[in-house]
Parts: structure tokens; sequence; C-alpha cells
């Protein structure tokens, strides 16, 4: 990469900003602004400054929606709002979908909304986490925060993740590299491994790679568990892993002092999917008989897992809550937004911050591409081309404050650092506007019919 | 707006009223003396008046929660209620939502409950929470048992500074008071240990538990804060346990309360999980005895109890060995949550059964404890929501207290198993609670540990926060009519809260934001300001949040209730 000097000419550095990418939720960034702009950024990662630096790049600015023509086309925000607000009035399976790149705040008049026209709520983790979720309500969830690794880990564990692309600071910041109180020296006071198919850029940093066969992930840890409950393992090689390495490996886990095992999506999307999860939370429920260990999955984006905790506090559970007959109802494979589309169920689709044109399976985009889809946003992506109402949001933690949870559910309130460009509006005040028109049709209905 | 309770049967045990039929009067929002005849009457003769209930430990929200009701859907799934024209949908049983939490509290007649503890670096969790649960007001209690700074301090014996970082942090979390659990026991668990009784050190950081807890009482007592250091010992579970506790009570004995709102100088709290003779589950056996008889001859202290329900429950504490080895014992799913520099913590489903003798005795222990002391003014009544059982089950154990025949018959009918009379001295106790003693333990006692002055009792100026019951004093023998006194207790047929009535008839029918309490020390700022430039290195070195991002900023708390208090040195 070509050498890029520092920035130097802004105006003010405006410190501790929380970065709104990954599930790191970096709280360190210090932005540099020049004429209400980001122009440079300090400690983020490259994922996280070019988000927040090239924040202007295919920026929605002005609400739309499509004519008859099948175009998109500028309207003020009073017609967009009322538009939106009569789709959703009128809607009998309407899914709110997304979240998990807003605020808090943003969610707490969204679940109003929710309630009161009998949506469904649902997040990323959907086609994410969601397995892990599963597994954890099977089997459980030993979890910390994430200065806990930093202080006292001497083995760190990253499996069917790749956080050097992915989180790059996860490394840096939380697990192997900082020094903590117990480990002054840190990266030389632990042992890093990577447990992946893949010779990954992570493994790359590792002591130790362990590539075990594609989709051996769950047989590689049951052979670990048989292991560390003292059991002969009757296969030479398992999972593509020799024996002799599983036992070696079993035993340096029993004698760290402090363990920890982060996992992505490389676990939970293999073919046993919650299984594996099933299987590395038991492994490390059984190594707490020997030492401490504890495990998180690697969540991606900023408040995907806040979400999780915003509903689980408002309503009782995490994700796909489906509020249709007037209480809460959550039943993976029925109550998610996947099964929903595929089974074109769903009338009415608002996506909040997310992106369902670029990652959901053709089947379920293609019901959408059907159906009226309202799109609350910052960017042009797949999803604007099958929108017909679009509200320009703005971006959490550089041009609004909002809180977020970090992928080990430490709040952070990420604060507000420029103005947002004048034709946009803050997500939490589109969201209440929303609520507002829609209460004020249900009202007029009410009357209406009586 | 006036009001006017007419002809109610009043215990309100702070004013020294026993069952007195009498009105009271209140106008906008507070207990007022006198009020004109524009008042709108409500007629409630020979109903039972107290004060809104007052809960001295549950938790109710924050992190804890969550990952109980995130990995407990089949928790959630029961309770569920549809919205109503007032509230929206109830979830859960043993960790209801937040919405269900503050409707089933009102319901019941309560008006503030005190969550236990908060782990400060996730304190703004804690908030959000409160702001989601309407109709009581929470003081929330952040954990400072083992903190890396007190520890320092504890070791050390820097009280000075100690007194200066609580003052601090209070105002950071926005608490109320020092919450301490399992201390340097928690600590411990982030290698997989614990420590066992009072003089074990902390691995690493040479300080005992009997140390931080006495360096937290003397900070406390120096700033002179409204609620004394509140306790859940060590040793928590473990048959044989009775000598720490007793020696965690007896530690700051000789410590100078600085306080004239309360009268004691610690709270122990679900202090029946702490008071197992014997040396393993088998040969176990309650050591109530000995505790109410150091209590009965101790004013420094006071306890909640922790009841048993025997329910299917969500166990939850900071204290995340205990919640390992209760997931050793049960097999259930275990959940754990650490916290950097501050504290662990764990969760585990527990079923308790009458079926079990060791929870049929944990049962008979709790009620022992009830019945063992003599002044009501010391003991609270609480489940320890949700660890011995849902706060739901409160009416029930107010039947238990009042009912000596019923505690007889669910022992004699084999409802509870033999060990609860065999290894207690429940089946000899024969005292019953009148209510004058029920409005103490549930309200008029917390509210006075806690030192409210503006809740607990109906004294003029209070503010109107009050509970009526379907119950005429005078005409049930509530030792005979169990069933009616849990109904009555259960849904009150009217909850005031700051002069709003909030249910009427045991129904929601208006909903309010909670209020959140906290202490703001004051005239402590020059130390203040100095600790923290001595925190704030270390702070940026083993913390993972930079401090700007880590106080609890004021619109985390929209409806503050500020406790100043003036430090007195």
């Amino acid at each position: 990469m070509a050498y890029e000097p520092p920035v130097t000419d802004y105006d003010e550095i405006v410190e501790n900003c929380t970065c709104a990418f990954c599930g790191c939720n970096c709280d360190d960034l210090d932005y540099l602004v020049k004429d209400g702009h980001v122009v440079g950024v300090r400690h983020a990662c490259r994922l996280g400054a070019s988000k927040i630096m090239e924040d202007m790049d295919q920026r929605l600015l002005v609400p739309m929606i499509r004519d008859e023509n099948g175009d998109l086309v500028e309207v003020d925000w009073e017609a967009a709002l009322d538009k939106a607000a009569e789709l959703i009035a009128g809607a009998v399976r309407p899914i709110f979908y997304g979240w998990s790149e807003t605020s808090i705040e943003t969610m707490k008049h969204g679940i109003r909304l929710g309630e009161l026209v009998g949506a469904v709520l649902d997040n990323q983790a959907t086609i994410c986490h969601g397995p892990s979720l599963q597994a954890v309500q099977n089997v459980g969830y030993p979890v910390m925060t994430l200065g806990e690794v930093k202080n006292r880990a001497d083995m760190c564990i990253y499996t069917g993740s790749n956080p050097m692309n992915s989180h790059p600071r996860h490394m840096s910041r939380y697990s192997t590299f900082p020094r903590g109180w117990f480990r002054q020296r840190g990266r030389f006071d632990r042992t890093v491994v990577t447990m992946d198919p893949k010779y990954s850029d992570t493994a790359k940093m590792s002591d130790i790679w362990v590539g075990f066969d594609q989709n051996g992930d769950y047989g590689f840890y049951n052979a670990i568990r048989a292991v560390l409950k003292g059991k002969e393992l009757q296969q030479d090689v398992i999972s593509g892993i020799a024996k002799e390495d599983i036992v070696e490996l079993a035993e340096a886990m029993k004698n760290t002092q402090f363990g920890a095992l982060f996992f992505g999506l490389g676990l939970t999307h293999t073919i046993s999917k919650q299984r594996n999860i099933d299987m590395a939370i038991q492994m490390v429920t059984d190594l707490n008989k020997y030492t401490k260990w504890v495990l998180m999955p690697m969540r991606g984006h900023f408040n995907v897992n806040g979400f999780n905790i915003f509903m689980a506090y408002e309503m009782g559970f995490p994700y796909g809550v489906d509020f249709a007959r007037g209480y809460p109802r959550y039943m993976n494979g029925e109550t998610n937004t996947i099964d929903l589309l595929t089974r074109k169920e769903c009338d009415v689709f608002m996506v909040i911050a997310a992106d369902p044109g670029a990652h959901y399976p053709g089947g379920a985009v293609k019901h959408l591409a059907e159906i009226p889809v309202i799109q609350v946003d910052i960017h042009w992506g797949p999803s604007t081309e099958i929108a017909d109402v679009v509200l320009p949001g703005s971006f959490i933690g550089v041009e609004a404050g909002g809180t977020s949870y970090r992928m080990d559910g430490v709040p952070i309130y990420m604060k507000k650092a420029i103005d947002k460009p004048e034709t946009c509006r803050d997500d939490e005040w589109i969201m209440r506007e929303l609520l507002e028109r829609v209460q004020k049709i249900k009202e007029k209905e009410a009357v209406a019919s009586k | 707006m006036e009001y006017i309770l007419k002809n109610g049967i009043v215990y309100d045990p702070a004013n020294d009223i026993a069952g007195e039929k009498m009105d009271v009067m209140f106008k906008d929002g507070k207990i007022v003396s006198n009020v004109s005849s524009d008042a709108k009457v409500l007629d409630v003769t020979d109903k039972i008046v107290m004060p809104a209930g007052v809960d001295p430990h549950a938790h109710i929200a924050g992190p804890k929660l969550v990952v109980g009701r995130i990995y407990r859907p089949e928790d959630s799934r029961k309770g569920v209620t549809p919205k109503t024209d007032v509230c929206r949908s109830e979830s859960g049983f043993s960790i209801p939502s937040c919405p269900a939490t503050g409707y089933r509290y009102s319901r019941m007649g309560y008006g503030t409950v005190v969550e236990a503890a908060v782990p400060p670096l996730e304190a703004k969790h804690t908030h959000e929470e409160i702001m989601a649960i309407p109709n009581i007001d929470v003081p929330p209690l952040p954990l400072f048992g083992n903190n890396w700074f007190v520890m320092q301090y504890a070791k050390e014996d820097r009280i000075d500074e100690l007194a200066a970082f609580i003052s601090s942090w209070l105002k950071i979390v926005k608490g109320y008071g020092v919450k301490l659990v399992n201390p340097c026991g928690s600590e411990a668990w982030g290698w997989g240990m614990n420590v066992h009784g009072i003089d074990d050190p902390a691995p690493y950081w040479d300080v005992t538990s009997k140390e931080v807890i006495r360096a937290l009482s003397k900070a406390n007592e120096m700033l002179g804060l409204p609620h004394s250091i509140h306790v859940h010992a060590n040793d928590i579970g473990h048959p044989g346990n009775t000598p720490t506790t007793i020696g965690t009570i007896d530690c700051v004995k000789d410590i100078t309360k600085n306080s004239g709102v309360r009268n004691q100088t610690i709270h122990m709290t679900h202090l029946q999980f702490h008071i197992y003779n014997g040396t393993s589950w088998r040969d176990v056996e309650s050591g109530a005895g000995d505790v109410t008889d150091y209590i009965n001859k101790n004013k420094h202290v006071t306890f909640d109890v922790g009841q048993i329900t025997l329910d299917e429950t969500t166990t939850m504490t900071a204290d995340g060995p205990h919640e390992y080895s209760l997931h050793a014992l049960n097999g259930l799913k275990w959940a754990n949550k650490d916290i950097e520099l501050e504290t662990s913590s764990g969760l585990v489903p527990f079923i308790y059964s009458g079926k079990s003798p060791v929870h049929s005795l944990m049962w008979a222990i709790g009620l022992e404890l009830f019945l063992g002391t003599e002044d009501p003014w010391q003991v609270c009544l609480t489940t320890d929501h949700p660890n011995a059982g849902p706060f739901i089950r409160y009416p029930r154990i107010i039947s238990w207290l009042m009912s000596n025949e019923r505690r007889q018959e669910m022992m004699d009918n084999k409802e509870v198993h033999p060990w609860a009379h065999r290894k207690s001295a429940l089946a000899t106790m024969d005292r019953e609670y009148d209510f004058n003693e029920i409005a103490t333990i549930t309200r008029a006692g917390p509210a006075k540990i806690y030192g409210f002055k503006d809740r607990g009792a109906l004294t003029p100026g209070f503010n109107a926060d009050i509970a009526v019951y379907d119950l005429n004093p005078n005409d049930i023998d509530p030792s005979r009519e169990p069933t009616a006194i849990e109904a009555a207790f259960g849904a009150a047929m009217y909850t005031i809260k700051d002069g709003q009535i909030l249910v009427k008839d045991g129904e929601i029918v208006k909903v309010v934001p909670s209020h959140t309490i906290w202490t703001n020390v004051k005239g402590f700022e020059e130390q203040e300001n100095a600790i923290m430039e001595k925190v704030m290195p270390d702070f940026n070195r083993f913390y993972t949040v930079k401090f700007e991002n880590y106080k609890v900023h004021d619109h985390f708390t929209p409806y503050p209730i500020v406790v100043d208090v003036q430090a007195s040195k």
C-alpha cells in the first residue's frame, strides 16, 4: 500500500468517539473534523476508518418514493413519512427487520410501532448468530467482558473466526496483544490458537493452528470433550486431526490459568449449526472443572447484540419476536424473517439499517421484490433497488448519538461528533414520526368503526 | 388533586399506628393532614391501608437479567399475556420482562424496589431497564466488594481514599449504596476459584474478605450514606457456613454508625442461604437458631430472608463460583458473566421442590428466620427474587407467616419433605405475624433500613405511596384463611404512587415512568478529584472502555430522585 501522509489539515479533534462498524465498538477513536466533515480517524482499523470517512459515498440524502413507472423519485419528508405510515398501518403481516446498525433509542420507538400494528421484529441474528443463541438456550452461556481476557487470559482461541479481517482490532485492543494486569508482557504472556480449516490471517498470527476438516467442528470439539472426561479416543485421526494432537491440546487447555474461546460464523454456519456451538459451550463448561474458561461469539454489527438485549428486556425474547396475536411469540423457524418471506406471509417489510437485498437467500429477496419495502438507511444498496419508500437516516456515532451494546454486552453511549446532512433525519426521529403517524391512522380507524 | 381514603384500617408502623380506623389524605402527590371539602373520596371502609411496599433486595434490571431472558425462553413463555388498553404485553415467570416487572409489583401494592446488584461497567444497561420498568421507583446498588481499586485500598487500609472512591463512583454510575457480593470470592472466580470464610485472601491480592468488609463499612460510615453496607456473605449455600455468616456480622460490630436515618451498620441479604450447620448435604441442619440468637442480641444488623417458595426459578448472582457449583449440583445450563475489574456473576435455572429434602429444609430455615427474630424492624421479606423464588410469591409467604396452621399442614401432609421439621425448629414455632408486623417487614422496615425520608410511612409530607388491600382485619382469621390472605395481598384494591391511582381492584389502570433513586455525596469534592487523578492511569490501562464512555450520562436517568448527603468526617 502506498504511503499516505498523516492528515494535518483539520479544525478540531473529537476524542473518545465510538466506531460504528463491528461488534468491537472501539470507543477510543479520535475524529479529525474539518468543515463539518470527518477528514481523518485515529486509532480505528481500516474497516472502521473507511466507513466513517467515506460516509458520503453513495449516501442516501433525500426521501424517495417509487412512482408508477418503477423509478424512485425525490419527495418531501411529509409525503414519504405519510406513505410509509399508510403502508404500515394497512399491513396484515408486517416485518420490521434490521436494527443492528442503529441505536437502542431508535428501537424504543420501533418496538412500540411493532406492538401497535402486530409486526414481527427481527434482526441480523436471524441470519448470523441465531444458531449461537439457540445453542445458548440449549446448554448455557459462559461469557465475560473483553477486559477479563485482556487482564487475565493466557490462552486465546479463535475458531471459525478470522478477526484479522473481520474484527481487526479485536486482537490488538482486547485479547492477544494488550498488556493486562496479570499479563504485563501482553502477547508474550499468551498462547494464541486458531482452529479453522482455513490458514487465515489470524492463523498466521497464532502460536498454534488447528486446521480441522471442513464441517469437522462437531467431531473435533466432541473429541476434546471426550479427552477432558478421561476417555480414550478410538480413532487415530478425528476431523483431520491426529489423536495425539487432540490429547495434547486438551491438556494444554486444562493447564491454562484463564482461557477464552472466540467463535465466529465459521462455527455457527457449518453443517451442524447450533450443535457445533452446543459442543463448544459444553467444552468450556467442562474445562471449568479444571481452570477458568469463558467464551464469546464474535458478533458482527456494532449493535446486533444490543437488539437481542433490548428485545429480551422489553419482551423476554432475543429476536424473531412476533406481535401478530397481541402478545410476543418467539418460535425459531416460524417467526423468523427468512421463513416468513419464503412462505410469502409478509405483506409489508420495513428494513432499518440493514441490507437484506444483499444478504438474503434468493427466494426471500424475490418475495421482497413483490411487496412494499420501506428502507431506513444511510447508504444506497441492493435493498434500495427493491425499496418503495426510502427514508434517509443519520450515522450513529458520527452524526447522531445513541446507545449500543458491544459483543460482550458492555453498553456504550456513542456520541455525536458532526452534524448530519441537512436533508437527512435521525433514525430515532424517523421512527418516532412513523409511530405517531400510524397511531393517528389507527385512532381514526377506531373512531370510524364505532 | 386532593384525595381522601375514607375509613380504612391503617397500619403504619413508622408512626405507631397499628390497625386504627382513620382517613388518609393526600394532595398533589404528598400525604397531608388536611384536605379541603373538594377532595375526592375513595371509600375504603374496613379495608387494610398501608404505605406502599418497599422491596429491599431483588434482581429486576440489568445484564444478568437479560442473560436469563435470552437463554431461558422457556421461562419467558410462562406468564405471557396479551396487551390491553393500558398495559403492554407481559412475559416471564421468574425473569419477567421489564414492563411485566413493573405491573406485577404494582398489582401487589409495591412502590419501591431495590435493584440489588449493578456492575458499574454495565450500569447504563441497568438504567436502560429501569427506564423500561413502569410504576416502581428503583434505587440501584453498585457492586464494590470485588472491585480491584477497593481491594487495594482495603488492603492498605486507606479508608479516606476508599470513601472518596465510593462517593465518586456512586455519582458515576448513579447508584444508591454499597453492595458486596462474596467479597474476594467473586474475584477468585476470575481464576475459577473461590475463597472460604472471611479470612481467606483473594488469590494474588493478599486481602481478605474481612478486611474488605470492614474497610467498606468504615468508608460507608465516613460518608454517612443513607444505607449501610449491603452484604452477600461468603460461603453461600455451603453446609457449615453459619460461622462465616456470624463472623461477617460480628466483624463490623465495633464500627460506629454515622447516620441518623437508619439503625444498622450492616445489612445481610438473603440470610436464609447463609445459615446451614453441618459439614455436607447429608448432615446439614438449620443454623437459624444460632443466627437469630445473635441477631436478637445485636442491633447493628438487619437482614432480608430470601425465602424459598418451592417454584422453578432462575438463580442469578454476582457470586460466580457459587453458580458454577449449582450447575455441578443440578446439571442445568450454566451462564456466567464476569465483569472486568469489578465482579463475576452467573446464572443457573433451579427447580425447588417440596419433594427434595434440602429444598424443604431451606424453606423451613427461611421461615425460622422470620419467626425467630424478635424485632420485626430487623427482618425484611424477600425471596432474593428470582433466586429463591419469584417476587409474585410474596403474598403466599405472608400467608405462611400469618398462619401456623398452614405451616403445620404443609409439614403434616408432606407438601414439604420431613427434613423441614426434622432438621429445623420450625414445627415448634407457633408464632404468627399480625398485620402490623407484616407492614413492618414489607414496607416500614425496609424504608428505615434504606434511610428513605420520603416513603415507607404515611407521615404528612411523605410521598403518597399507599396500598389498600381488600381485607377486613377485624373480620378475618389469617390463621385459618391463608388463601384469602394470599389473594388479597396479590391483588391490591388500590395502589397509589405519588398520589396517582395506578391499580384498582387488582388491575393496572395507569402506567407512569419509574424514578431512579441515587445518592449524591456533597462536600467531598476535593477528595473525589484527588482520587480520580490517582485512579485514571490504572483505569485507562486495564479497562477496555474510555472513562468518558464508562460513566452513566444524565439522560439514562430521565426521572431521578437525587438523595443529597452531606459527607461528615
